[in-house]
């Protein structure tokens, strides 16, 4: 601008007495305003600061306790834990012995019944929730997204328990009788992999503890996965139709790549879920302290250990299970973790690009 | 007939050599001006000259929003309100503001107005009742609200709403009231009650409007200011401005040649 | 060829949506599985005695899961007075005061952890901290595990709530004065009420079929029992005892119990999203 602002902005003195001459009727005599200074507002405005203060602090205090109870966590599984991690040190890790009378104990047993299943359950349910999210995000009708994706998260929501009474008892007679012995004279007979499928068929063992997982953990991940893919922005998409993709085309080419960082995140959510899962698999793994080449046999996991021993543990027993428990909240914790950083970063790109 | 006794128009707000930055982006450059008490003010011009900018700083809105940050001085009555010490609460009480968009609050009619009173005053279910009523007389919506207090703000129409909104921030009895581009969400008819209003306001209250409209701003308000690209371009009284703009920035904007 | 290469890539889009189609199907057949069988089995243990008389002694026949079904009331009930309001008031904490502040953003980390760690864990904790310390195990240590598996729930969910609250809403508020926290109580969480009851739901249903960290805090208790300083009946602890008995009643009344806890949280689970729609089309 030419002219400083200045002068424009100010009014001079014939100015405002013009405005006053013109206004005469609106102005009353009324007082500058004091309103600001009056003692009984400013006391008001005092005891407002207080309680602004208070509040602040006291949802802080709250937000702090989930914080807390972390620490607390970590700290009191460690201090209980303690006399036997002392004992066994880090060979505890990979220690195979379980041994309730002579106190003798190991993770090694319950950290590979652990690993396996919940591998088990990631290697199934990755493909059926991408399936489900694949469904649900391109080729659904609208009227029915909601419906079906309310079913699959109420599939997250029955409790574990119930997955559990529903692997033992209808489960595992069925995957006895059909599953199991489908399995042996398939893939049981292939060469390296074939062990894996072998021995007594009973229906519980290592293998049905990870297909029940699979159906625990899957609404988890096909949540994950259909957000993420609805992150896509929709330019990127229809350009790909525009060339003639088709629709697993657009997907595979388009949406995965894009989201990949998420659908990871994703896959490592559920794991975490699968790590940790308790009821479900104590009813179905066959709580044995043995390991075996077989998926078929029975095994145990660390949450399931924990379950079933824990009523009658005592000293040194005990202490090993706070261990495990201490041993498991550490795994889990940094597979969430890492989940949860991918999914972040996933969700932020979208931010950035839109 | 009495003259009545002569008073200088005074000054409600005084602004001075405001600076306001968005982050390192300066959203208002070395404005200054002088809002008249009991007057209506307008602020014109193009999206993203700063109008808003600036009537958000007059109560300190932006306060809310870490990275946003005023310099220079705006006096209200004397007292500089961008002083760190100033107590935001007490001065938006002092200092109201209406949103483009009607924001009623999710409670009854009733206690969207009284929500605003009971943080400052403590008064009887009477006195009370008795406020609500003035308020909603006030912006003409009592005779079609009093039977209905109780009932959800937001069972309003639009324009009822923002007369609510209006209401609510009388209610409170400040001394100056902000208009955000009042009625820019609103119909014709709506509008046309809302100016009325502005119109009635002044008599008790100093009134600062921001609109793009310009037709509207030459009839509710006394004072325009013209604003481009963070800066005041022009300010002056209503109608010199519109009929003989000092600046040819000005009266291509307002003639419609601009841009 | 031209028209080869076209025909394969429809064949595989073909397959691949197919498949994908399965995989719904299959998710969907599992959840219809679960229900048929909870009710094939579950349904002809709910009776009068169910109800009203408490959990039999070993070999014996009859009796109920009176117990247990007031136990797990009173422990959830509990477990939802006490995380409410830390989880609303945690959850407006990182909504409102939680923008620019590490620690905020810590929580909010940690929190999205616990709402997926192990909850066995959580009830070896409560253990540690609670049951050892005074030496028995109590329907107080099964509600303090409990609480901490809703807190993070309630939390999120109020403060994900709150951030669809317009800022108009807000800064309408503080433009007449009003201070932060009359702000955030009475405005914006007033506003955003419907959401947050969904999360209560949530956090309800997802309390109601918890079993691991009962085992180590409230046990159970094979007397009908209303003293919150003793161990506590509760159905998922009840489940987990009698589904795995060789008693043929007892696997009768898990399976009522079960269907019990199930049509619970599906309730749960479906009313929260009856709310949530509400609030989205409002």
């Amino acid at each position: 601008m030419s002219t400083s602002p200045a002068d424009s902005g100010m009014l001079d003195q014939r100015e405002l007495d013009l405005v006053n001459q013109q206004n005469k009727a609106f102005m009353n005599p009324t007082p500058s305003d004091s309103g600001m200074l009056d003692q009984r507002r400013l006391d008001v405005g005092r005891k407002q600061h207080f309680q602004d203060f208070l509040f602040h602090k006291l949802t802080m205090s709250f937000s702090l306790i989930v914080l807390v109870s972390l620490i607390g966590i970590i700290a009191s599984l460690a201090v209980v834990a303690w006399p036997a991690l002392q004992k066994f040190g880090v060979g505890f890790i990979w220690r195979i012995e379980w041994d309730i009378v002579n106190e003798e104990f190991g993770a090694a047993i319950a950290i590979f019944g652990t690993l396996a299943s919940a591998t088990i359950a990631i290697l199934i349910a990755m493909p059926l929730s991408f399936g489900i999210a694949l469904f649900l995000t391109e080729t659904c009708p609208a009227w029915l997204r909601r419906p079906l994706g309310t079913a699959i998260e109420l599939l997250a929501a029955v409790p574990s328990i119930i997955y559990g009474m529903f692997g033992l008892f209808v489960f595992a007679p069925l995957f006895a009788e059909y599953g199991q012995p489908a399995l042996q004279s398939t893939l049981g007979q292939m060469p390296l992999i074939g062990p894996l499928f072998g021995g007594a068929m009973n229906g519980i063992g290592i293998l049905a503890a990870g297909l029940i997982l699979a159906f625990m953990i899957l609404p988890f991940i096909a949540a994950v996965m259909r957000d993420v893919f609805e992150i896509v922005p929709s330019i990127l998409r229809e350009s790909a139709y525009g060339l003639g993709c088709t629709t697993w085309e657009v997907v595979r080419h388009i949406v995965l790549p894009y989201t990949q960082q998420g659908v990871i995140g994703g896959v490592m959510l559920g794991l975490g879920r699968a790590l940790g899962e308790t009821m479900a698999v104590t009813f179905v793994i066959g709580n044995s302290q043995r390991i075996s080449a077989s998926l078929f046999s029975p095994g145990s996991s660390i949450a399931s250990t924990l379950a079933n021993e824990f009523g009658e543990a005592a000293d040194m027993h005990l202490s090993t299970l706070f261990a495990l428990g201490l041993l498991l909240f550490v795994i889990t914790f940094f597979v969430l973790a890492g989940a949860k950083i991918l999914i972040i970063r996933t969700e932020r790109a979208k931010g950035a690009k839109t | 007939m009495t003259e009545p006794q002569q008073q200088p128009a005074k000054t409600a707000i005084q602004i001075r050599n405001l600076n306001f930055y968005y982050g390192k982006f300066q959203g208002l450059k070395n404005i200054n001006l002088d809002i008249v008490e009991h007057m209506v003010t307008a602020f014109i011009g193009p999206s993203g000259c700063g109008k808003s900018t600036l009537l958000r700083a007059l109560n300190r809105m932006y306060s809310l929003y870490p990275g946003q940050r005023a310099e220079g001085e705006i006096n209200f009555y004397g007292q500089n309100i961008l002083a760190p010490e100033q107590d935001l609460n007490l001065l938006r009480a002092r200092i109201g503001m209406v949103f483009q968009k009607p924001t009623p609050f999710p409670m009854s009619i009733y206690d969207n107005i009284a929500f605003g009173v009971r943080l400052y005053e403590n008064l009887s279910k009477g006195e009370m009742d008795e406020r609500v009523e003035w308020a909603l007389t006030k912006t003409a919506l009592w005779n079609e609200a009093k039977d209905k207090l109780n009932q959800s703000g937001l069972a309003l129409s639009g324009g009822q709403q923002q007369r609510l909104c209006i209401a609510r921030s009388v209610a409170v009895k400040p001394s100056v009231i902000l208009l955000d581009e009042p009625t820019s969400a609103l119909d014709p008819i709506s509008t046309a009650k809302i100016e009325e209003l502005v119109h009635e306001l002044k008599s008790e209250y100093t009134v600062a409007i921001v609109t793009h409209n310009m037709q509207q701003a030459a009839r509710v308000s006394d004072f325009t200011a013209y604003m481009y690209i963070g800066e005041m371009v022009e300010y002056g009284k209503t109608d010199q401005l519109f009929i003989k703009p000092q600046k040819q920035e000005t009266e291509d904007y307002i003639t419609g040649r601009f841009g | 060829m031209n028209q080869n290469i076209y025909r394969k890539r429809v064949f595989t889009n073909r397959i691949g949506l197919t498949l994908s189609m399965l995989a719904m199907a299959m998710g969907l057949f599992v959840l219809l599985w679960i229900m048929f069988i909870l009710f094939k089995n579950g349904f002809q243990a709910l009776d009068y005695n169910l109800f009203f008389k408490s959990t039999p002694a070993p070999g014996s026949a009859g009796g109920g899961l009176a117990n247990a079904i007031v136990g797990s009331l009173m422990l959830v009930g509990f477990a939802t007075l006490i995380s409410t309001p830390i989880g609303i008031l945690a959850g407006i904490y990182l909504a409102e005061y939680g923008d620019h502040s590490k620690t905020a953003e810590v929580t909010r980390f940690m929190t999205d952890i616990m709402l997926s760690a192990p909850s066995i864990v959580l009830g070896l904790f409560v253990y540690a901290i609670m049951v050892a310390q005074f030496k028995h195990f109590s329907g107080w240590a099964g509600t303090v595990a409990l609480s901490l598996i809703a807190i993070p729930v309630v939390l999120r969910t109020t403060e994900n709530m709150l951030r669809l609250v317009p800022g108009s809403l807000r800064e309408a508020a503080f433009a007449l004065g009003a201070p932060r926290w009359k702000v955030a109580t009475m405005v914006t969480l007033r506003a955003a009420k419907s959401g947050v009851v969904t999360g209560l739901l949530l956090a309800l249903a997802r309390i109601s079929g918890e079993t691991a960290p009962l085992l180590f805090t409230a046990l159970n208790n094979q007397f009908f029992s209303l003293d919150m300083n003793a161990p506590m009946s509760n159905l998922p602890v009840v489940i987990f005892q009698f589904a795995l008995s060789p008693y043929e009643d007892w696997v009768r009344l898990a399976w009522g119990g079960a269907l019990l806890i199930t049509l619970t949280v599906l309730v749960l689970n479906i009313l929260a999203r009856v709310f949530f729609r509400d609030k989205i089309s409002a």
